[in-house]
């Protein structure tokens, strides 16, 4: 199959291009969420993105947050994005980083002026900016444009038998084309850590993700009763033939394909060294890792499943694909690619990753995906440890 | 081409992966090697379900089990070709 060269996105004033045209309202903090999401009501083609936390954080986890809230608002889906926190202090931090992308972004703090006066006043700058945004169009951009993040979620045999090979294959055809990839799951590598590790492109890299998984691996060891042997692989698992930790780990691990990765990154973290495949360090949530990857910079999402996990991110656009033909026909609404047909020999990975190319480029272009039209909007902070 | 009994991800595996319903003792299964899309066939001992493992060669105590041409974990009961693989007779190496 000859690749698309290009696709239609949304040109960013930074350069990047986005594959939506979303005008968010963000809320800085669990308390802001009423306002933000007052404002979203009242102003059509504005979405909200409520969440759970921050307040009373600290070191790492506090910036943690702050790079979780500033990524997701300078991704290049964002078109425009109204900042709502209860303190002006906090909200401007925000701002200030998401302005140095060149988009429209304006603060509102509660603190001394309450809901409703703050919701009248944001609400007036986010029509300027759903009109605004109304307005844009797509143009065509080089497929290097397509930063694209993997994870896969409610795995069983035909995972890593076909569906994580297939996106395996879409990675190595698409990698050489200049695009942006990125894979985490720190905990579902163990396993196949020394393995992985070996796909740093650098020694750097390869120290970098041991370092990375260890510090993981000392938590669980820390925080444990047992070693783990207990829970993983689960009695779930197991009944679905899965054996060792390690086999499940390679299953997960065949989403990269023939690949290297080029650096590690910490969550949420954008990557700066160029195209190419990166290891984000996230949770193996389904929606605390995706949300980590589109504050990352990511702006289209793979998702393989066996049993049918329906995930969905408010500006990442979540693309579902299964190999197990039960799911692809009794979660049908949830499935935008189904690669069942490798298990019965009557489509080989090829085809199939030809077939997910296709369905991402029209993803890409505009093309709504299962979870989209499903109203999934999964938008789930990462938290480190707790609040003071 | 006949139909597909057992995927078998890796040239180097000396496992594949049940992906009919089940196959039963004495049947001759046809294996698909996905690594340069090729064909084997091998003679299931035991009746082994959807999802699971069947040994491709003999296997001694001590053996390690190659799946995705990797080392998924040591086999702790000696294994015939065409056996059924899985927690009572392969363990994990990492603890």
């Amino acid at each position: 199959m000859n690749i698309p060269k290009s696709f239609l996105g949304y040109k960013r004033e930074n350069g990047r291009v986005g594959t939506r045209n979303h005008v968010i309202i963000l809320p800085v903090d669990d308390i802001s969420n009423a306002c933000a999401e007052a404002v979203a009501n009242n102003i059509k083609g504005t979405i909200a993105l409520p969440h759970s936390y921050g307040r009373l954080q600290f070191g790492a986890d506090l910036e943690l947050h702050f790079r979780t809230m500033i990524g997701t608002a300078k991704n290049p889906n964002v078109a425009a994005a109204i900042i709502i926190g209860i303190e002006p202090k906090w909200t401007k931090r925000i701002v200030d980083e998401v302005a140095k992308t060149g988009k429209p972004v304006e603060g509102f703090s509660i603190e001394g002026a309450g809901d409703i006066e703050t919701i009248m006043k944001a609400s007036k700058k986010a029509q300027e900016f759903s009109i605004w945004a109304s307005e844009k169009q797509r143009e065509e951009c080089p497929v290097s444009d397509l930063w694209i993040s993997v994870k896969c979620g409610e795995s069983d045999t035909t995972s890593g038998l076909a569906s994580n090979p297939t996106v395996g294959n879409l990675m190595d055809k698409l990698e050489p084309l200049g695009v942006h990839l990125c894979f985490g799951e720190t905990s579902e590598l163990t396993g196949a850590e020394s393995v992985c590790a070996k796909r740093g492109k650098t020694k750097e890299a390869q120290d970098k993700f041991m370092k990375t998984w260890s510090d993981y691996n000392d938590f669980i060891l820390k925080e444990a009763t047992d070693d783990l042997s207990e829970s993983q692989p689960t009695a779930g698992n197991i009944a679905g033939g899965l054996t060792t930790i390690e086999e499940k780990a390679f299953g997960n691990f065949q989403k990269i394909g023939s690949r290297q990765f080029v650096d590690v990154l910490t969550p949420a973290e954008e990557p700066t060294k160029g195209p190419g495949l990166y290891f984000m360090d996230t949770s193996s949530a389904a929606a605390e890792c995706v949300t980590l990857q589109a504050a990352g910079g990511f702006n289209i999402h793979l998702f393989p499943t066996g049993q049918g996990n329906i995930i969905g991110n408010p500006i990442e656009p979540v693309i579902k694909l299964t190999a197990n033909p039960l799911t692809a026909v009794k979660m049908k609404e949830h499935i935008d690619v189904d690669v069942s047909k490798i298990l019965s020999r009557e489509m080989n990975l090829d085809q199939a990753g030809d077939e997910l190319i296709k369905s991402t480029m029209r993803v890409a272009n505009g093309r709504f995906t299962c979870a989209e039209a499903l109203g999934h909007r999964e938008f789930v902070m990462t938290k480190l440890y707790r609040s003071a | 081409m006949a139909s597909t009994d057992i995927i078998i991800h890796d040239k180097k595996d000396n496992v594949g992966v049940v992906v009919i319903e089940k196959v039963a003792p004495n049947q001759t299964c046809n294996c698909w090697i996905m690594e340069g899309d090729g064909s084997t066939t091998v003679e299931a001992k035991n009746e082994v379900p959807l999802g699971h493992k069947l040994a491709l060669t003999d296997l001694n105590e001590g053996d390690t089990i190659i799946k995705y041409g990797h080392d998924i974990g040591k086999v702790v009961k000696s294994i015939k070709k065409g056996e059924h693989v899985h927690v009572h007779n392969v363990k994990t190496k990492k603890w």
